[in-house]
């Protein structure tokens, strides 16, 4: 069994071609330009050689003369206080260098600016099994081990809080004293529109509830930090991190160093997916111990601390309530999400938000309430993971409409095609949603998987599913507020023809290194391999924000095309005065500037930037990019818009055991909306990695906890938290839908994290299809369906999931009117607020493109 | 990455040196042939032997020697990867040899031998754990603690034997030769478990597995199913080894119903062979001998899955042994 690809590449029905107008920000060519020779195209990634020899260096392979290294000693208390930590008899053993604990390092640091809540090493308090309480540098990690070991703690145990529901009935003790009041971190209570009412009028509502277990990234490169102190008064940190540019900001305040002297150089990471985006203990402290003993210091997780380090998938339970008309088509949508948030902030106010932000980007949604409400509880922080926020709620909506579906007798995939927003028009929650290839994604996999002659078709036991998702290219917003690029390139020239390119971008295993290649050298006219990419070091490359979000080609691909651009222009100007031949004339091809009437007439790239520095000397630039502002002005309007989205649609073909539960997912034909693709290859492999990852969220992922056993993971390994093998991955077909986006370099999309959107549902789906019952929570366990097959045997309800949330006190919501009745963008409480006079009061609710805004 | 604690190793070439090395250091020294349970747990600090008695250098128990007609006798060195492939034990025990191929991953079935799965510590979700995870719930009773966290309430540990073939060697009735500066002794599958997860071996530490001797392969069959999440990787939440003889007419004239992983041993059900004897295996007597299992079975919540479905579908899972003896 293995993967099988079907059609390579598929063009859209708005597919790209040569005889339409470019689309997307396309690089301006000095005269006519020729065909783009690399981007489009399956060019190798420019660091396969040394990944696939075991050549490439990741940070635990680095290593410096006198280094030292380190380790953490680790809570086992999940909620305690401090009394005190004798370090005596650690400090004494042979080969310790330094023993340090939270009193080095009073300052609190945090991913986001409204959550700085956490310590480099735990000063009073302890907050889940594994808060990192004391470090040692030592000759080798077996003597810092031990040193570890011979780290005396008194705990003081306090109420260990599991769950939201705990955390709920539990205000005090107070795991963090910020926050909203208790142990509730972030609230968020929205409404655009009166979403009572549009339900009171609809024809049918529907109300369910959902819960989504969390998991981790589970990346194979455990992360790693190797840190260096120099005599003149500056530290280096290399490090597996997705976002150097928020680890060198947050090192310079917990190290209270100036900024310019501190220098983060992420090394390519082995796998990230949003586990390597926050600023970690370990990533400080290799650094104050460098610091202190003057050597350097390294330290790599072992696999159970980088369970405990987490910032994964947080656990939510959804509750969703949605008129629609007899048609299907959504009039109202009232969701409630309640959010596990694990021990620390992290990025959790944005993930609370991301909880609901995008339920309004693939079915037109004409009033939306949101209410979310996120806990802390004594577990490893929640925080990011591959869809940010979004595959929870997604999977809710994606099987509330085929419950909905059901419910009306309809075509699943007709109510979802009747419901699609429209191409270059504003959401419910003034999202602006630019090209918007759903449409053709759903064809695509409805024809592929030849689904009218399964559904509702096949024997019992096996079943089809289909679902959709969208997501990002992108945030709109920094994580800091400021108003300067989100991503910068500069490009140096050189005589040999070299072209060296910089840009603070991380490769994660994403190929961000290869994407950046590409476009340079195709703006250029020359061969990726001439291209020496250097990325995310804080000392040379100009800010990307990082690889998170799904941003690094869009923000990063634009700065790319500037900056070449304009690296290009210099050299046209030199060549044209050189070959008298005006610059409209000039093409950058094959490694030539040349003649587009005389081709044979040209130069060599080399010759041209010869020329062009003979001319006006050294050859430089630079390019930046910052996303649109987004239209909506209400508290929490940040959060959701981006300049581009992207969209999937899966089908998943299933084989259910009715007489265990066990679920087979066969195989998956998957559609995405990638704009346009810069390299079909690496689009195809996020497409497949995330399949795979999805399929682990769907039928097994979990992190566990056993709240009667001191809230302790139940088993941080990679034999027991069960992730799928090869054996368990399906044949997957995938098919690019390619409609340009204004917003994209070349027109192009992120696809690293929306294709896992549609996975999970999509396999809930198919179980339905397939046995008749319902698991409304991910992961579809065995258990879970087996249960839900006896309880159907037996009359009762063929269904497995939350029966009940638990009491919260909504406030009242900030009141947002949508785009088509009047609204300006705020909310009517903010002094600011303008009702707009509609211009057709009428207000259709497919005409309400506000692109032009 | 966790790291080894300080530890003597010998690498002696002869049985009767390893026996040796080993009786002169006692209770401090273990035995290792591919290390793959070994290691693991040494590095969790869940076994701290200061001796590790290597056994990769003995040829003699990498051999597999007899006939089928008067019992093959496999070396308990000899590979899981090699007793999955080998063609003798393919041709007469492709039970044997299915079990082996299910056991961990391709490369530590090239590493792991027969003699560590038949004498694999018992497993608990409570035990397999890093030694600052255990101490951060003050232990169990298997190693440093007092309380059994799986049946808080009971004076005895539940740990579960996880091994693949375990189940299948008993019933079979396989039989064990162990050799120490006693001499040698042979123990059957049937008497070399014993009834709690800490002392799940009847054999003594100092007593080297040198080999295991199939019975003649003439008139049973014997079956193997193994419950897990994936594929590959896991360790079974469940295995039924069934063993079956049949007249020319299909009527069963002896049945053995064995559970793995579901008790600290594998552990034979009775009453559930005893009901298919005089019976053919039709659907009525395999789905009575399979809810006789049910009924028996004891998993409990140390393993992945929770224990009430290992339990719920342990009737489907011997039935699907049983059925593939028709």
């Amino acid at each position: 069994m293995g993967v099988s690809n079907g059609t390579p590449k598929d063009n859209g029905a708005n597919g790209h071609g040569q005889t339409t107008e470019p689309v997307g920000r396309h690089p301006r060519g000095e005269g006519e330009r020729s065909d783009s020779a690399v981007v489009g195209k399956p060019f190798v990634k420019v660091d396969s050689r040394s990944k696939v020899l075991g050549t490439m260096k990741f940070a635990d392979d680095l290593t410096l003369p006198r280094m030292l290294h380190a380790k953490l000693l680790r809570s086992t208390e999940a909620h305690a206080r401090i009394v005190s930590i004798d370090t005596t008899r650690a400090e004494a053993l042979e080969g310790v260098y330094a023993v340090l604990t939270g009193r080095s390092m009073p300052i609190t640091y945090g991913i986001l600016p409204v959550s700085q809540d956490e310590h480099a090493l735990c000063v009073d308090r302890v907050r889940y099994i594994g808060d990192p309480v004391a470090a040692v540098a030592a000759v080798d990690e077996e003597t810092a081990e031990a040193a570890c070991r011979a780290i005396d703690v008194v705990y003081e145990r306090l109420t260990a809080i599991d769950s939201v529901k705990t955390a709920l009935e539990t205000p005090e003790p107070r795991i963090h004293d910020y926050g909203e009041e208790g142990n509730i971190h972030k609230r968020v209570d929205l409404e655009f529109g009166n979403v009572d009412e549009a339900l009171a009028s609809s024809h049918h509502v529907r109300e369910d509830l959902f819960f989504y277990e969390g998991n981790t990234h589970l990346p194979l490169e455990q992360h790693a930090s190797l840190a260096e102190w120099h005599p003149d008064g500056k530290v280096t940190l290399w490090s597996s991190t997705q976002t150097p540019h928020y680890v060198h900001r947050a090192l310079a305040k917990v190290l209270e160093l100036p900024p310019s002297r501190v220098r983060v150089v992420a090394i390519p990471n082995g796998g990230g997916f949003g586990g390597k985006s926050d600023i970690f203990n370990h990533e400080i402290v290799v650094a104050k111990l460098a610091m202190v003993t003057g050597r350097p210091v390294k330290i790599c997780l072992t696999r159970e601390e980088v369970f405990y380090c987490h910032r994964g998938r947080h656990p939510v339970l959804m509750r969703f309530r949605t008129g629609v008309d007899e048609r299907g088509r959504i009039l109202g949508m009232h969701s409630q999400t309640y959010i596990d948030g694990g021990a620390y902030g992290s990025y959790g106010v944005a993930s609370t938000f991301y909880t609901g932000a995008l339920q309004t980007v693939t079915y037109h949604v004409d009033r939306y309430k949101f209410d979310s409400v996120r806990c802390f509880t004594n577990k490893p922080p929640c925080g990011p993971k591959r869809g940010h926020g979004t595959p929870q709620p997604r999977f809710g909506l994606e099987v509330q409409i085929d419950k909905i579906a059901a419910d009306l007798g309809l075509d699943p995939i007709e109510v979802r095609k009747q419901n699609l927003v429209e191409p270059h028009s504003m959401t419910a929650n003034w999202l602006r949603v630019g090209s918007m290839g759903l449409g053709p994604c759903i064809d695509k996999v409805v024809e592929g998987s030849d689904w009218y002659s399964k559904f509702r078709k096949l024997p019992y036991g096996r079943g089809v599913g289909l679902a959709c998702g969208s997501y990002l290219s992108g945030a709109g917003l920094p994580i800091y507020w400021n108003d300067m690029p989100h991503s910068g390139v500069q490009i140096k020239l050189d005589r040999s023809g070299g072209v060296a390119v910089f840009c603070g971008a991380t490769d994660i295993g994403q190929g961000s290194d290869s994407v950046l290649a590409f476009i340079v050298a195709d703006v250029l006219g020359i061969d990726p391999v001439d291209i020496r990419v250097v990325c995310g070091d804080t000392d040379l490359t100009p800010v990307d924000l990082g690889s998170y979000s799904s941003r690094v080609t869009l923000m990063m691909g634009n700065a790319a095309i500037e900056a070449a651009e304009r690296a290009r222009a210099p050299l046209a100007e030199a060549v044209s005065k050189k070959l008298s031949i005006p610059r409209s004339r000039l093409v950058f091809g094959g490694n030539r500037v040349f003649d587009a009437e005389n081709p044979e007439t040209g130069v060599t790239f080399a010759e041209a930037v010869q020329f062009a520095e003979t001319s006006i000397g050294t050859i430089g630039s630079t390019g930046s990019y910052k996303p649109p502002r987004a239209p909506g002005r209400y508290k929490g309007a940040g959060v959701g818009p981006s300049p581009a989205y992207s969209y999937s649609a899966a089908v998943a073909e299933v084989d259910v055991d009715p007489e265990t539960g066990l679920v087979a997912v066969e195989r998956i034909w998957i559609a995405h909306d990638i704009g346009r693709s810069i390299n079909p290859t690496l689009v195809m492999g996020q497409v497949e990695g995330s399949v795979y990852m999805g399929l682990g969220e769907a039928l097994m992922e979990a992190m566990e906890y056993r709240g009667n056993r001191g809230v302790v993971h139940k088993f941080p390994s990679m034999l027991e938290y069960k992730s799928p093998t090869t054996m368990e991955m399906c044949d997957v077909v995938t098919y690019l839908i390619e409609d340009p986006d204004p917003n994209g370099p070349y027109g192009a999309k992120e696809v690293g994290q929306g294709p896992l959107l549609p996975i999970m549902p999509a396999v809930a789906n198919a179980v339905f299809d397939a046995v008749g019952v319902r698991v409304d929570e991910v992961p579809i366990s065995a258990e879970k369906v087996l249960k839900a097959i006896l309880a159907k045997a037996e009359g009762k309800d063929g269904r497995y999931g939350p029966a009940k949330t638990p009491a919260v006190e909504w406030h009242e919501p900030h009141r947002v009117p949508p785009p088509w009745e009047g609204g300006d963008g705020r909310a009517i409480d903010d002094p600011k607020h303008m009702p707009v006079p509609l211009a057709d009061p009428s207000g259709h609710r497919y005409k309400h493109d506000m692109s032009g805004d | 990455m966790l790291r080894l604690p300080d530890f003597d190793y010998y690498a002696p070439s002869t049985a009767e040196e390893a026996v040796r090395v080993a009786a002169d250091h006692g209770p401090d020294a273990a035995y290792v042939a591919g290390g793959t349970d070994l290691y693991p747990n040494m590095k969790r600090r869940q076994q701290t032997p200061a001796v590790v008695v290597g056994l990769s250098r003995i040829s003699a128990l990498r051999e597999i020697t007899g006939e089928a007609s008067s019992g093959l006798r496999i070396g308990a060195g000899v590979t899981l990867t090699r007793l999955a492939e080998d063609e003798r034990v393919r041709a007469a025990y492709p039970s044997v040899a299915y079990a082996a191929s299910t056991i961990s991953t391709p490369l530590l079935r090239n590493m792991g031998t027969i003699g560590g799965n038949l004498l694999l510590d018992t497993r608990c979700n409570y035990y397999d754990q890093t030694y600052e995870w255990r101490k951060s719930i003050d232990f169990c009773m298997k190693r440093d603690g007092e309380i059994c966290w799986v049946a808080p309430s009971s004076p005895k540990c539940w740990a579960v034997n996880s091994s693949d073939e375990a189940p299948l060697m008993v019933a079979l009735d396989a039989k064990l030769r162990f050799v120490s500066p006693e001499g040698e002794r042979e123990i059957p599958a049937r008497e070399l478990y014993g009834a709690d997860g800490i002392n799940y071996l009847t054999k003594r530490p100092d007593e080297l597995l040198l080999d295991v001797c199939l019975p003649p392969a003439n008139g049973w069959r014997a079956a193997y199913v193994k419950l897990r999440r994936r594929a590959s990787f896991d360790f079974p939440v469940l295995g039924v080894a069934a063993r079956v003889k049949t007249a020319a007419d299909g009527t069963v004239e002896e049945a053995t119903v064995v559970l793995g992983a579901v008790h600290p041993s594998p552990r034979i059900i009775e009453e559930a062979g005893a009901v298919l004897v005089g019976r053919k295996l039709t659907d009525e007597a395999i789905r009575e001998a399979g809810e006789i299992a049910q009924h028996l079975a004891r998993p409990l919540d140390n393993t992945d899955f929770l224990p009430h479905w290992r339990k719920q579908v342990v009737a489907t899972h011997v039935g699907r042994a049983l059925a593939g003896l028709r």
